[in-house]
Protein backbone atom coordinates (compact mmCIF):
# COMPACT_ATOMS: atom_id res chain seq x y z
CA UNK A 1 0.00 0.00 0.00
CA UNK A 2 2.99 2.21 -0.02
CA UNK A 3 2.79 4.08 -3.18
CA UNK A 4 6.29 5.21 -3.78
CA UNK A 5 5.23 7.33 -6.70
CA UNK A 6 3.27 9.66 -4.43
CA UNK A 7 6.09 10.13 -1.91
CA UNK A 8 4.01 9.85 1.32
CA UNK A 9 5.16 12.13 4.07
CA UNK A 10 6.26 9.35 6.40
CA UNK A 11 7.76 7.23 3.73
CA UNK A 12 10.15 4.45 4.68
CA UNK A 13 13.72 5.23 3.90
CA UNK A 14 14.32 4.40 0.32
CA UNK A 15 16.21 1.15 -0.08
CA UNK A 16 19.29 2.17 -1.89
CA UNK A 17 21.42 -0.40 -3.49
CA UNK A 18 25.15 -0.07 -3.81
CA UNK A 19 28.10 -2.28 -3.31
CA UNK A 20 29.61 -0.23 -0.47
CA UNK A 21 26.36 -0.23 1.49
CA UNK A 22 25.94 -3.99 1.09
CA UNK A 23 29.50 -4.69 2.16
CA UNK A 24 29.30 -2.44 5.24
CA UNK A 25 25.97 -3.91 6.27
CA UNK A 26 27.35 -7.42 5.76
CA UNK A 27 30.38 -6.71 7.96
CA UNK A 28 28.19 -5.17 10.65
CA UNK A 29 25.82 -8.09 10.73
CA UNK A 30 28.68 -10.58 10.76
CA UNK A 31 30.30 -8.86 13.73
CA UNK A 32 27.03 -8.77 15.68
CA UNK A 33 26.48 -12.42 14.88
CA UNK A 34 29.99 -13.36 16.03
CA UNK A 35 29.42 -11.46 19.27
CA UNK A 36 26.24 -13.41 19.92
CA UNK A 37 28.00 -16.70 19.12
CA UNK A 38 30.74 -15.88 21.64
CA UNK A 39 28.10 -15.07 24.27
CA UNK A 40 26.42 -18.38 23.54
CA UNK A 41 29.78 -20.11 23.94
CA UNK A 42 30.09 -18.65 27.43
CA UNK A 43 26.61 -19.98 28.24
CA UNK A 44 27.76 -23.35 26.93
CA UNK A 45 30.98 -23.38 28.96
CA UNK A 46 29.44 -22.29 32.22
CA UNK A 47 26.00 -23.92 32.22
CA UNK A 48 25.38 -26.39 29.42
CA UNK A 49 28.48 -28.48 30.12
CA UNK A 50 27.44 -28.54 33.80
CA UNK A 51 24.09 -30.02 32.87
CA UNK A 52 25.62 -32.64 30.59
CA UNK A 53 28.13 -33.51 33.30
CA UNK A 54 25.43 -33.89 35.95
CA UNK A 55 23.74 -36.59 33.91
CA UNK A 56 27.03 -38.36 33.26
CA UNK A 57 28.08 -38.23 36.92
CA UNK A 58 24.84 -39.83 38.08
CA UNK A 59 25.32 -42.63 35.54
CA UNK A 60 28.89 -43.15 36.73
CA UNK A 61 27.72 -43.15 40.35
CA UNK A 62 25.14 -45.83 39.64
CA UNK A 63 27.67 -47.90 37.71
CA UNK A 64 30.24 -47.76 40.47
CA UNK A 65 27.78 -48.51 43.30
CA UNK A 66 26.43 -51.42 41.29
CA UNK A 67 29.88 -52.83 40.64
CA UNK A 68 30.72 -52.54 44.33
CA UNK A 69 27.48 -54.26 45.36
CA UNK A 70 27.73 -57.05 42.83
CA UNK A 71 31.05 -57.97 44.44
CA UNK A 72 32.69 -57.80 41.07
CA UNK A 73 36.42 -57.61 41.26
CA UNK A 74 37.51 -54.20 42.49
CA UNK A 75 40.51 -53.05 40.47
CA UNK A 76 41.81 -51.36 43.60
CA UNK A 77 42.17 -54.74 45.33
CA UNK A 78 45.60 -56.16 44.76
CA UNK A 79 46.15 -59.31 46.76
CA UNK A 80 49.55 -59.77 45.19
CA UNK A 81 50.59 -56.21 46.05
CA UNK A 82 51.71 -55.52 42.51
CA UNK A 83 51.15 -52.18 40.82
CA UNK A 84 47.50 -51.56 40.02
CA UNK A 85 46.35 -50.85 36.51
CA UNK A 86 42.99 -49.21 36.65
CA UNK A 87 40.97 -49.30 33.44
CA UNK A 88 41.21 -45.85 31.82
CA UNK A 89 37.97 -43.89 31.89
CA UNK A 90 36.37 -46.02 34.57
CA UNK A 91 35.19 -44.62 37.89
CA UNK A 92 36.87 -46.20 40.90
CA UNK A 93 36.25 -43.96 43.93
CA UNK A 94 34.28 -40.97 45.23
CA UNK A 95 35.68 -37.71 46.46
CA UNK A 96 33.79 -35.72 49.09
CA UNK A 97 34.72 -32.29 50.39
CA UNK A 98 32.57 -31.36 53.40
CA UNK A 99 33.53 -27.67 53.04
CA UNK A 100 31.55 -27.66 49.78
CA UNK A 101 28.51 -29.19 51.43
CA UNK A 102 27.32 -32.68 52.27
CA UNK A 103 25.96 -33.12 48.77
CA UNK A 104 29.39 -32.59 47.23
CA UNK A 105 30.25 -36.04 45.86
CA UNK A 106 32.04 -36.76 42.60
CA UNK A 107 33.12 -39.97 40.94
CA UNK A 108 36.87 -40.04 40.27
CA UNK A 109 37.82 -41.56 36.93
CA UNK A 110 41.11 -43.06 35.89
CA UNK A 111 43.07 -40.83 33.51
CA UNK A 112 43.50 -37.11 32.93
CA UNK A 113 42.70 -36.84 29.23
CA UNK A 114 40.02 -34.33 28.34
CA UNK A 115 37.42 -37.00 27.59
CA UNK A 116 37.73 -38.24 31.18
CA UNK A 117 37.87 -34.81 32.79
CA UNK A 118 34.67 -33.91 30.97
CA UNK A 119 32.97 -36.56 33.08
CA UNK A 120 34.63 -35.91 36.44
CA UNK A 121 37.88 -35.46 38.34
CA UNK A 122 40.60 -37.65 36.82
CA UNK A 123 43.35 -39.57 38.56
CA UNK A 124 46.90 -39.18 37.24
CA UNK A 125 47.52 -42.83 36.26
CA UNK A 126 51.13 -42.88 37.44
CA UNK A 127 50.37 -41.43 40.84
CA UNK A 128 49.54 -43.37 44.01
CA UNK A 129 46.16 -44.90 44.80
CA UNK A 130 43.92 -43.83 47.70
CA UNK A 131 45.60 -44.39 51.05
CA UNK A 132 48.94 -45.44 49.61
CA UNK A 133 52.23 -43.94 50.62
CA UNK A 134 53.06 -41.48 47.86
CA UNK A 135 50.90 -38.91 46.13
CA UNK A 136 47.30 -39.65 45.11
CA UNK A 137 46.87 -36.93 42.47
CA UNK A 138 43.79 -35.77 40.60
CA UNK A 139 42.92 -33.08 38.07
CA UNK A 140 39.49 -31.50 37.74
CA UNK A 141 37.73 -28.70 35.95
CA UNK A 142 37.31 -25.32 37.60
CA UNK A 143 34.50 -23.81 35.53
CA UNK A 144 32.07 -25.93 33.57
CA UNK A 145 31.77 -29.69 33.14
CA UNK A 146 30.38 -30.02 36.63
CA UNK A 147 32.92 -27.52 37.99
CA UNK A 148 34.18 -30.08 40.51
CA UNK A 149 37.13 -27.94 41.61
CA UNK A 150 35.49 -24.51 41.27
CA UNK A 151 36.02 -23.49 44.89
CA UNK A 152 39.32 -25.15 45.71
CA UNK A 153 40.70 -21.71 46.56
CA UNK A 154 38.22 -21.54 49.46
CA UNK A 155 39.65 -24.58 51.23
CA UNK A 156 41.45 -23.85 54.49
CA UNK A 157 44.27 -25.82 56.11
CA UNK A 158 42.91 -28.85 57.98
CA UNK A 159 39.80 -29.05 55.79
CA UNK A 160 38.88 -32.66 55.11
CA UNK A 161 39.04 -34.23 51.66
CA UNK A 162 37.44 -37.66 51.91
CA UNK A 163 37.99 -40.49 49.46
CA UNK A 164 35.50 -43.36 49.43
CA UNK A 165 36.46 -46.71 47.90
CA UNK A 166 34.49 -49.95 47.85
CA UNK A 167 35.17 -50.74 51.51
CA UNK A 168 37.15 -47.85 52.99
CA UNK A 169 37.04 -44.15 53.88
CA UNK A 170 40.29 -42.23 53.59
CA UNK A 171 40.30 -38.86 55.31
CA UNK A 172 42.91 -36.43 54.03
CA UNK A 173 43.40 -32.98 55.50
CA UNK A 174 44.73 -29.98 53.68
CA UNK A 175 48.25 -29.01 54.73
CA UNK A 176 49.06 -25.65 56.25
CA UNK A 177 50.95 -22.79 54.70
CA UNK A 178 54.31 -24.35 55.29
CA UNK A 179 54.57 -27.65 57.05
CA UNK A 180 57.56 -29.80 57.74
CA UNK A 181 58.89 -31.10 54.47
CA UNK A 182 58.22 -27.84 52.66
CA UNK A 183 54.97 -28.87 51.03
CA UNK A 184 52.40 -26.08 51.33
CA UNK A 185 48.66 -26.78 51.42
CA UNK A 186 47.97 -24.46 48.54
CA UNK A 187 50.10 -23.04 45.79
CA UNK A 188 49.81 -21.58 42.34
CA UNK A 189 52.22 -22.88 39.75
CA UNK A 190 52.93 -22.78 36.05
CA UNK A 191 51.23 -25.39 33.86
CA UNK A 192 54.56 -27.18 33.34
CA UNK A 193 55.11 -27.79 37.06
CA UNK A 194 54.70 -31.57 36.84
CA UNK A 195 56.70 -31.98 40.03
CA UNK A 196 53.57 -31.25 42.09
CA UNK A 197 52.24 -34.72 41.29
CA UNK A 198 55.51 -36.48 42.06
CA UNK A 199 55.42 -39.01 44.93
CA UNK A 200 57.11 -36.36 47.04
CA UNK A 201 55.78 -33.13 45.53
CA UNK A 202 58.57 -30.91 44.30
CA UNK A 203 61.28 -33.50 44.78
CA UNK A 204 61.53 -35.79 41.83
CA UNK A 205 63.02 -39.16 42.51
CA UNK A 206 62.80 -38.95 46.27
CA UNK A 207 61.34 -41.97 48.07
CA UNK A 208 57.94 -41.06 49.62
CA UNK A 209 57.24 -41.64 53.29
CA UNK A 210 53.92 -39.79 53.63
CA UNK A 211 50.50 -40.48 52.14
CA UNK A 212 49.59 -37.29 50.30
CA UNK A 213 46.74 -36.21 48.09
CA UNK A 214 47.04 -33.55 45.40
CA UNK A 215 44.35 -31.72 43.45
CA UNK A 216 45.17 -29.69 40.34
CA UNK A 217 42.88 -27.30 38.51
CA UNK A 218 43.21 -24.20 36.38
CA UNK A 219 43.84 -20.75 37.74
CA UNK A 220 42.54 -18.09 37.67
CA UNK A 221 38.94 -19.03 36.99
CA UNK A 222 38.04 -18.95 33.29
CA UNK A 223 41.69 -19.15 32.37
CA UNK A 224 44.34 -21.76 31.89
CA UNK A 225 47.33 -19.53 32.48
CA UNK A 226 48.34 -21.21 35.74
CA UNK A 227 47.42 -24.11 37.98
CA UNK A 228 45.96 -24.06 41.46
CA UNK A 229 47.40 -26.91 43.52
CA UNK A 230 46.03 -28.28 46.80
CA UNK A 231 48.08 -30.70 48.87
CA UNK A 232 46.60 -32.78 51.69
CA UNK A 233 47.85 -35.57 53.89
CA UNK A 234 46.17 -38.74 55.11
CA UNK A 235 44.82 -38.14 58.61
CA UNK A 236 44.87 -41.24 60.77
CA UNK A 237 44.16 -44.80 59.76
CA UNK A 238 41.73 -45.65 56.97
CA UNK A 239 38.22 -46.32 58.30
CA UNK A 240 36.30 -49.42 57.29
CA UNK A 241 32.94 -48.66 55.72
CA UNK A 242 31.45 -51.51 57.74
CA UNK A 243 32.23 -49.53 60.91
CA UNK A 244 31.13 -46.20 59.45
CA UNK A 245 28.33 -46.92 56.99
CA UNK A 246 27.20 -43.29 56.97
CA UNK A 247 30.63 -41.81 56.49
CA UNK A 248 33.56 -40.93 58.73
CA UNK A 249 33.13 -38.35 61.49
CA UNK A 250 35.07 -35.86 59.36
CA UNK A 251 32.20 -35.82 56.88
CA UNK A 252 29.96 -34.05 59.35
CA UNK A 253 32.59 -31.75 60.78
CA UNK A 254 34.39 -34.11 63.16
CA UNK B 1 21.40 -11.45 5.42
CA UNK B 2 18.84 -11.00 8.20
CA UNK B 3 16.75 -8.74 5.97
CA UNK B 4 16.83 -11.36 3.26
CA UNK B 5 15.72 -14.12 5.64
CA UNK B 6 12.97 -11.94 7.09
CA UNK B 7 11.64 -11.14 3.62
CA UNK B 8 11.63 -14.78 2.62
CA UNK B 9 9.88 -16.15 5.71
CA UNK B 10 6.29 -17.04 4.86
CA UNK B 11 3.07 -16.56 6.76
CA UNK B 12 2.68 -12.85 7.40
CA UNK B 13 3.89 -11.29 10.64
CA UNK B 14 2.94 -14.22 12.95
CA UNK B 15 4.50 -16.67 10.54
CA UNK B 16 7.66 -14.60 10.25
CA UNK B 17 8.01 -14.33 14.02
CA UNK B 18 7.47 -18.08 14.48
CA UNK B 19 9.85 -18.84 11.64
CA UNK B 20 12.54 -16.59 13.12
CA UNK B 21 12.25 -18.23 16.53
CA UNK B 22 12.47 -21.71 15.01
CA UNK B 23 15.55 -20.70 13.04
CA UNK B 24 17.12 -19.10 16.11
CA UNK B 25 16.54 -22.22 18.21
CA UNK B 26 17.84 -24.50 15.47
CA UNK B 27 21.05 -22.50 15.10
CA UNK B 28 21.54 -22.31 18.89
CA UNK B 29 21.05 -26.06 19.27
CA UNK B 30 23.48 -26.74 16.44
CA UNK B 31 26.09 -24.53 18.10
CA UNK B 32 25.56 -25.83 21.63
CA UNK B 33 25.41 -29.53 20.92
CA UNK B 34 27.51 -30.01 17.80
CA UNK B 35 29.86 -27.12 17.09
CA UNK B 36 30.97 -26.17 20.61
CA UNK B 37 31.68 -29.71 21.83
CA UNK B 38 33.80 -30.22 18.75
CA UNK B 39 35.54 -26.86 19.00
CA UNK B 40 36.19 -26.76 22.71
CA UNK B 41 39.03 -29.30 23.04
CA UNK B 42 41.02 -27.26 20.55
CA UNK B 43 40.85 -24.12 22.67
CA UNK B 44 43.38 -23.63 25.45
CA UNK B 45 40.67 -22.56 27.89
CA UNK B 46 40.23 -25.58 30.05
CA UNK B 47 43.59 -27.23 30.75
CA UNK B 48 43.60 -28.33 34.34
CA UNK B 49 46.45 -30.82 34.39
CA UNK B 50 50.11 -30.23 34.87
CA UNK B 51 52.12 -31.65 32.01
Amino acid sequence: MNEDSQQPRHARPVRRSGLGRTVVRGIGQTLITLGLVVLLFVVYQVWVTDEINRGRQSELTQDLRQRWESAAEDPLDRPDGGPARLPLGEGFAFIRIPRFGLDYVRVILEGTDEDKLTEGPGHYPDSALPGEVGNFAMAGHRVGRGSPFLNLDQLDPDDAIIIETSDTWYVYRMLGASTAGGIPGRRIVEPEAVEVVDPVPGRSGEEPTRSLLTLTTCHPKFSAAQRLIIHAELDGAPLAKDDYPDGPPALTGG
Amino acid sequence: MYTWIWRHLPGGLPGKITGSLVLLLAVSALLLFVVFPWLEPMLPLSDVTVR
